[in-house]
């Protein structure tokens, strides 16, 4: 299920501007990020410069303009998991993992993102992992949480 | 001539009473696999089952539902055996689901009571099981949105229409012409349930009566607020109820297109949502010529792209058509000039959701229920520091009290129940003691606060109220758009002072000092000027968490201020840290993290922190391995 641009872009011919975002999703789905070249084939197709796009995809949270770690991770920072002490259970991670928020792990294997809120608030505090949601974590539950994937990683 | 829906076993009693599980033919297990199901290891509970029934030969259906709202036990598991009323097990992992359905499909004694069961008529009930409407946290409801949540298979169009599902869209269809649904909409007194409150009816007549080739109808399910999970819960556990409601809207505004504008971060929601969108595509409840009636409707899912201002009318509008999601000024409103230039009307999940219920009942039964100026009943999403965290419908004018109390059991662990917050970023916070308000638009107003689109949180003794006001003023402050001056620097602005109240004395600068002196004053002067003139409601909103938390918990700021103590002891560097000398086993752990020096002793001598020095970091908490670092709201000593 590999698609690459061009095949996204064939199956929206004659897209027009109310087009970019869904288009700007299924590139991320695929390559996992935006890469300079996708905005550039992107804007040949919808004709819009690349300024453009680039001014739309900043805009949202969603678009990464770095590849992902294999394992990503979520922590959500929603109120009802602040109130139960998510600061902890982010901190918890970045020590763990040493990278920041929006940052990639050097082995590749772990990116870390601050989202606002999951939506499963009666679990709080929630992180998830590569869409896998482990909810009430713990400072000390999340290290082992890690530890799994890690070792998950290590051996694949 | 409006024509029937294809519906298998349309005409067929029988078979419309097993798809309301009225009859089942073999015992039945339903495992309630939501966002917060899965969240909770539902999956694994579920996969169990599977692979109990092949082991042990058991002839089961298994039928995966929806999340029916008491987020506290998932994951749950639900048994129904033939003539016998449904049970309702609570935190059932794998090897609680076995042991449960060993007995009660063996007939040995249940390994725990269940939560409760589900009345019915010619079900034999069980002894000693409380009924659902006994359990505390049902009893206080009125589920009309969540009627059928947790209780049909949210992928089985068949399993919604068999409850009597597409019925409103069918009458109103035949029987009603637009201008009268939209009188009908009007008389209920439904309002809109996004948080504004505005008349449903009213808004639709506007866009009905503005002349227009094409008009379009937006669901908003862009639920943004932290602490709200209202729509995702009735997309995933009932998609075509919001269907049904969408296409209601949009024969009664004359729109032949709309969108569902819906976060991505639910991939569940979107799934379920697509594959309803699918089904009533097959059954003629949408594309051309929905029904024989000559009405066409299409609906498109949009997904959205993360960015909390998109709940705005004007900004959401912006994303769909493809443009950085900023507000516009309103006038012209959407339901004159909206998508693509066209009338366009703008509904959140709820309000749409509501409407099969309110077609069904007829407006007056769904008027009579409620308070003078909101009707029906409101859904909220019950979250923080309380017992029985979920989702809970009441009826407009209930009290909060009644919510967070009776129906979520109140603070756990014996503490004191400190405030609500309601509403998300744009509300406020709502202190224990005025609990008593009933839940209607106006009445929450009169309290600083606002309804929103109903996420509750709830909050202890232990929270800081400064560090909640500064919690959302972050938020705020990363998701304003930037467009208008005083949501962008001005939410900033109210940010720094917040942090600067919230500093150790030692890190202060002489003008932060002065900041902090003059916190209250600026931060009320600051929210004034915010509230009267930023561009959107994101903006004008924005001062809210500050303001209501000034209100009621004004002598919480004060002690950070004056006296540099945070009183709930969460503001990290207001605390003082303190060694405790019998638990230290001078592992050297602390000072060797310590960034300025400021713990001392010798190897395997206990040590201690230096208070002068201390910058309240927290490093030596979080380093000791002992427990033998611990905090104290204490005051601090300035340098």
């Amino acid at each position: 299920m590999n698609r690459t641009v061009p095949d996204i872009l064939a199956a929206h011919p004659g897209a027009g501007r109310d087009a970019l975002i869904p288009l700007l999703q299924e590139v991320q789905e695929a390559e996992g990020y935006i890469s300079r070249a996708a905005v550039a084939e992107l804007g040949t197709h919808l004709d819009l410069p690349a300024s453009r796009i680039y001014g739309v995809a900043t805009f949202y949270n969603q678009f990464r303009f770095q590849p992902l770690g294999r394992y990503h991770v979520q922590v959500c920072r929603g109120t009802a998991c602040h109130v139960k002490g998510s600061l902890g259970v982010f901190a918890a991670i970045k020590r763990t993992l040493k990278i920041e928020d929006g940052e990639t792990s050097r082995d590749g294997l772990f990116s870390l993102e601050v989202v606002s809120c999951l939506g499963a608030c009666g679990l709080a505090p929630l992180v998830a992992v590569n869409g896998q949601v482990h909810g009430e974590v713990t400072p000390e539950s999340v290290v082992e949480i890690l530890r799994r994937y890690r070792r998950e990683g290590a051996v694949a | 001539m409006i024509g029937p829906i294809s519906f298998t076993p349309a005409g067929d009693p029988a078979a419309i009473r097993r798809l309301r599980r009225d009859t089942v033919v073999r015992p039945v297990v339903l495992v309630g696999t939501g966002t917060c199901g899965l969240g909770a290891g539902a999956g694994r509970t579920l996969a169990r089952v599977k692979e109990l029934a092949g082991e042990r030969g058991w002839d089961l259906d298994v039928v995966e539902v929806g999340c029916i709202g008491l987020c506290a036990s998932e994951p749950l598991l639900d048994v129904q055996l033939p003539g016998r009323a449904r049970l309702c097990f609570g935190d059932v992992d794998p090897d609680k689901a076995e042991a449960i359905l060993a007995s009660v499909l063996g007939g040995g004694a249940w390994p725990e009571l269940p939560l409760f069961q589900f009345p019915a008529e010619d079900h034999t009930p069980w002894d000693g099981v409380p009924a659902i409407g006994d359990h505390p946290f049902f009893a206080p409801q009125t589920r009309w949105v969540l009627k059928n949540c947790g209780l049909i298979d949210p992928r089985s169009l068949d399993e919604y229409l068999a409850r009597g599902g597409y019925a409103a869209f069918r009458s109103v269809l035949g029987s009603l012409q637009p201008r009268e649904v939209c009188e009908l909409v009007e008389r209920s007194g439904l309002r809109g349930r996004g948080g504004g409150g505005f008349p449903t009816g009213r808004k639709w007549r506007l866009a009905l009566e503005t002349p227009a080739t094409q008009k379009y109808l937006i669901c908003n399910a862009d639920e943004g607020d932290p602490g709200a999970f209202m729509d995702r819960a009735v997309i995933e556990g009932d998609p075509h109820r919001l269907v049904e409601g969408m296409a209601i809207a949009a024969y009664a505004v004359g729109a032949t297109k709309a969108y569902v504008y819906i976060r991505a971060e639910y991939p569940l929601a979107i799934g379920h949502l697509d594959n309803a969108l699918e089904q009533a595509r097959h059954a003629g409840l949408l594309g051309h010529d929905v029904l024989g009636s000559g009405v066409d409707l299409e609906i498109r899912l949009k997904k959205g792209a993360g960015a909390f201002v998109c709940g705005e009318e004007t900004a959401l509008i912006a994303s769909i058509e493809g443009r950085r999601g900023m507000p516009g000024p309103r006038p012209p409103y959407p339901v004159t000039r909206g998508l693509f230039g066209a009338p366009t009307v703008i509904n959140n999940v709820e309000t749409l959701a509501n409407l099969p219920e309110l077609v069904a009942r007829g407006p007056e039964a769904f008027a009579a229920l409620g308070t003078a100026g909101s009707k029906g009943t409101k859904v909220f999403a019950l979250s923080g520091k309380v017992s029985r965290t979920g989702l809970v419908e009441v009826a407009m004018g209930t009290s909060l009290q009644t919510v967070i109390v009776d129906v979520g059991g109140g603070a756990p662990g014996g503490k004191r129940l400190k405030a609500v917050q309601i509403g998300g970023p744009s509300g406020g916070c709502i202190p224990a003691d005025r609990l008593d308000v009933p839940v209607d638009y106006e009445s929450i107003r009169t309290l600083g606060a606002m309804m929103g689109s109903g996420g509750l949180v709830v909050m202890d003794e232990d929270n800081c109220m400064v560090d909640v006001a500064k919690f959302f003023m972050d938020f705020i402050q990363r998701e304003s758009c930037g467009k208008c001056i005083p949501c962008r620097e001005g939410t900033r602005h109210m940010l720094e002072i917040l942090q600067s109240i919230t500093r150790h004395p030692r890190r202060e600068h002489d003008h932060q000092a002065l900041e902090r002196f003059q916190g209250v004053v600026h931060l009320e002067e600051l929210a004034g000027v915010i509230k009267d003139s930023a561009l959107c409601g994101l903006g004008q909103t924005a001062p809210n968490p500050v303001l209501s938390t000034l209100r009621w918990f004004r002598d919480e700021y004060e002690a950070h201020i004056f006296e540099r103590r945070c009183p709930a002891g969460v503001c990290a560097e207001l605390l003082t840290y303190a060694i405790d000398p019998a638990l230290c086993n001078g592992c050297t752990r602390c000072a060797r993290v310590c960034p300025v020096d400021a713990i001392h002793g010798d190897p395997r001598e206990p040590h201690v922190i230096d208070q002068t020095v201390c910058i309240a970091c927290g490093s030596c908490l979080e380093a000791c391995r002992r427990g033998a670092v611990s905090t104290g709201a204490g005051r601090q000593t300035c340098p």
